[in-house]
């Protein structure tokens, strides 16, 4: 490997010099590490979709999938290439720039984030010190894309469902920001991966268990999953904001959705469940990328169980429930965790 | 001012092409944000002129209408013509089809009622229930075609009796499903009755008091649902239905909430009926024998020439009924299903009207739905249980 790697940087500086070359380097690097991570990360997408309609075939007794590949296992390459070959329409009257730029608004921002995650101490594409303020920063920027959708489609149904999203979507944002604070009090760090080994004594999930239900709440909440599925609420407004989307222009949101998806789940077991720690040092044995996964994999599978047992909010009941109950219960718990390392004398 | 307004209030158009729409209703909402102001339902795009048909339809021939009028409880809407036929006859099928009548009533109430949670929590959001439900309806549905060959438009019930009797096993058949139906509710109840969301989506929605109910013509849960306790089956009991002891659920705010209790207590009730029915039922004729007015046996076809005779002429003419008019009402599912027939004898009716329970509790959407949110409106719409085959005929 380093054989590989000198030989590659002997012929680089050869060919370009000791200006250039460097940049270059730097450059073609980056774009591996990233293809390298996104992949994964997009495979991980379309077989998510997979064990949705798997799990929740299962416990709707059904069998879901399973026509496509051995036990449906080419279903998510199937509906890929169906997408794609479909007809791209567009709705009378459409903004048409601005309608094309909505699916990857929201795409575009949810693989962003993935720069931060730290999947080990080791294996991080960019180990920024800042990563959670990152993370707030860019998810917020998803609503961009599900707010110009609505407009630009010129339809009713489409618009009501960017503006319930609208909402939805910062005042959970709202939920989920003060429910990082405890966290990164007790971390002391913004760096995800100084968060993580803040945990080494003690999982944070322990002393901030409200915390951590208000999160996935939140996050469910800020994903538009079931029950909080309003702006894409089927029985009143049959797609929302992407009723008038079609072929691969609508997967694009379900990509930027399911990726966000999996995103809060490994943000939800970096900051809450310890990341890549065991849960007791006898299982150190167990790579931490293993350990991850798991944690990751029962988050992601708690959404889909919520989906398949909830019925769905009502607008006003699901602000209610952002601002007069999430709200004012993490402000509290932002005092008490203060409060409790004060005494304690962790700080 | 008015220019104002209309600035103000926007209006969408709820179907008839909509996931929510339960078929082909249209309703015209103008929304001020997300607060419904106005509802206004639009009924026809399912209009078929049904009982223009019937006038020329020999009676035997109308059954199928029946089926396809309200197509989620076929048979119960055959119930309706099939007594209102035999009452302007003058006959009464023998006991054992009045048995056999009533436990394809009350499975066709369950068949209807899973079909109501199933929508309903479909648009409530929960979509397990859907399926859920569809589990248990693929029973009956074999029961149905166990029975009559077709799963859903059986045309089974007959004047002076049912179609034919009960094909060997199938009575243990129902006895098995009736044993288990209470835990499958149960279940349903689990995921349902006391969900906090559930409740929070479906409590104080579309309140419709007992004034109110009654004024709008309510019938069925809806006015059960509401706290009157009018059931056709007790009122003004029909085939076998005073042989029997069932209990009338009955609601107390006239909410969406209540009306879906009551609807799963009348799942329970249905089990209860159908228990006893197979408990009563002894063997014996399905049919009324004379044969005038019901097709002869087969076995007495090939040797005797009258029986002959009579397959002809019942198969090709149809039967005669003297002249006079009659209502004849049931309890169908969705409420009081009524046909008032007008006879001026001879093989075919003059007119036939038919009172369909949907009709006015479709009314009472635009009252109910006004003030609420139009996340409500899904709620209600499902709550009333519409089905536009009937409403449209």
């Amino acid at each position: 490997m380093t054989e590989l790697h000198q030989f590659i940087q002997n012929h680089g500086l050869a060919l370009l010099g000791p200006q250039w070359w460097p940049l270059v380097w730097a450059f073609v690097w980056t774009l591996v590490k990233i293809i390298l991570l996104i992949t994964p990360v997009m495979i991980g997408v379309s077989y998510y979709t997979l064990a949705e309609r798997k799990v929740i075939g299962a416990m709707q007794v059904r069998l879901g999938p399973n026509r496509a590949g051995f036990y449906g296992i080419l279903q998510p390459f199937a509906d890929a290439i169906k997408l794609f070959c479909k007809e791209t329409l567009i709705p009378q009257g459409a903004k048409k720039a601005v309608f094309f730029l909505a699916p990857s608004l929201t795409l575009v921002p949810a693989l962003l984030m993935w720069a931060v995650v730290p999947f080990s101490p080791e294996l991080i594409l960019a180990d920024v010190n800042v990563a959670l303020l990152y993370v707030l920063g860019v998810s917020s920027l998803g609503v961009y894309g599900i707010l110009v959708s609505g407009w630009s489609s010129n339809s009713r149904y489409a618009f009501l469902g960017s503006m319930r999203s609208a909402g939805q979507m910062i005042s959970y944002e709202v939920c989920m920001g003060f429910t990082l604070v405890p966290v990164i009090m007790l971390s002391g760090s913004l760096s995800l991966k100084d968060v993580v080994e803040s945990q080494r004594d003690m999982w944070n999930i322990i002393p901030l268990l409200p915390m951590f239900v208000i999160y996935f709440i939140s996050v469910v909440a800020e994903t538009n999953r079931s029950p909080f599925d309003l702006p894409e609420a089927e029985a009143e407004l049959v797609a929302g904001y992407f009723t008038d989307y079609s072929a691969m222009s609508f997967g694009l949101f379900f990509l930027g959705e399911y990726a966000n998806m999996i995103l809060v789940s490994f943000l939800g077991s970096l900051m809450f469940l310890g990341g890549w720690l065991p849960p007791i040092g006898l299982l150190s044995f167990i790579p931490g990328l293993i350990w991850l996964l798991l944690k990751a994999g029962f988050l992601m599978f708690v959404f889909l169980w919520i989906r398949a047992t909830f019925p769905r909010y009502r607008y006003d009941q699901l602000m209610r429930l952002g601002w007069k109950v999430f709200l004012p219960i993490s402000l509290v718990w932002i005092f008490l965790t203060g409060l409790g390392m004060h005494l304690f004398g962790k700080a | 001012m008015t220019e104002q307004r209309e600035f103000q209030t926007y209006t969408v158009n709820f179907g008839p092409q909509h996931p929510a729409a339960h078929g082909v209703l249209r309703l015209l909402l103008d929304l001020d944000g997300e607060v419904v102001e106005r509802a206004d339902p639009h009924i026809g795009f399912l209009h078929r002129g049904t009982e223009k048909l019937l006038e020329h339809k020999t009676y035997l021939q109308g059954v199928p209408y029946f089926d396809r009028l309200d197509y989620m409880s076929m048979i119960a809407e055959e119930h309706s013509w099939v007594l209102a036929v035999e009452r302007l006859l003058g006959i009464t099928p023998p006991e054992r089809a009045q048995y056999i009548r009533v436990i394809f009533a009350e499975l066709t109430r369950m068949l209807n009622h899973l079909l109501f949670l199933a929508a309903h929590g479909l648009d409530v959001g929960a979509m397990t229930m859907f399926i859920y439900a569809f589990r248990e309806r693929e029973e009956i549905m074999d029961m149905y075609e166990a029975v009559s060959g077709a799963r859903m438009h059986a045309a089974y019930f007959r004047p002076g009796g049912v179609g034919r009797d009960l094909p060997e096993g199938l009575a243990e058949r129902i006895q098995g499903f009736t044993d288990s139906f209470p835990g499958k509710i149960d279940e349903y109840e689990t995921l349902l009755t006391n969900n906090r969301i559930w409740k929070q989506r479906l409590v104080d929605i579309g309140v419709v008091s007992k004034a109110e109910a009654l004024d709008m013509g309510f019938s069925g849960p809806m006015l059960r649902g509401s706290g009157v306790a009018w059931d056709l089956r007790k009122a003004e009991p029909y085939d076998a239905y005073d042989r029997v002891d069932f209990d009338i659920p009955v609601g107390k705010n006239g909410d969406c909430y209540d009306r879906y209790l009551v609807r799963v207590d009348e799942l329970r009730q249905s089990n209860r009926i159908i228990q006893q029915c197979l408990q009563q039922m002894k063997p014996g004729p399905v049919r009324h024998e004379d044969f005038k007015i019901s097709p002869p046996y087969r076995k007495d076809m090939k040797q005797d020439m009258e029986s002959m005779i009579h397959h002809f002429k019942l198969f090709s003419e149809g039967f005669q009924v003297p002249a006079g008019e009659v209502y004849a009402a049931t309890e169908s599912p969705k409420g009081e299903l009524g046909v008032y027939i007008i006879s001026h004898g001879g093989n075919k009716p003059y007119r036939v009207k038919i009172r369909a329970a949907g009709f006015n509790h479709l009314q009472a959407v635009k009252r109910m739905a006004k003030g609420h949110m139009l996340a409500d409106v899904t709620t209600l719409v499902g709550s009333v249980d519409i089905v536009f085959g009937e409403i449209d005929r």
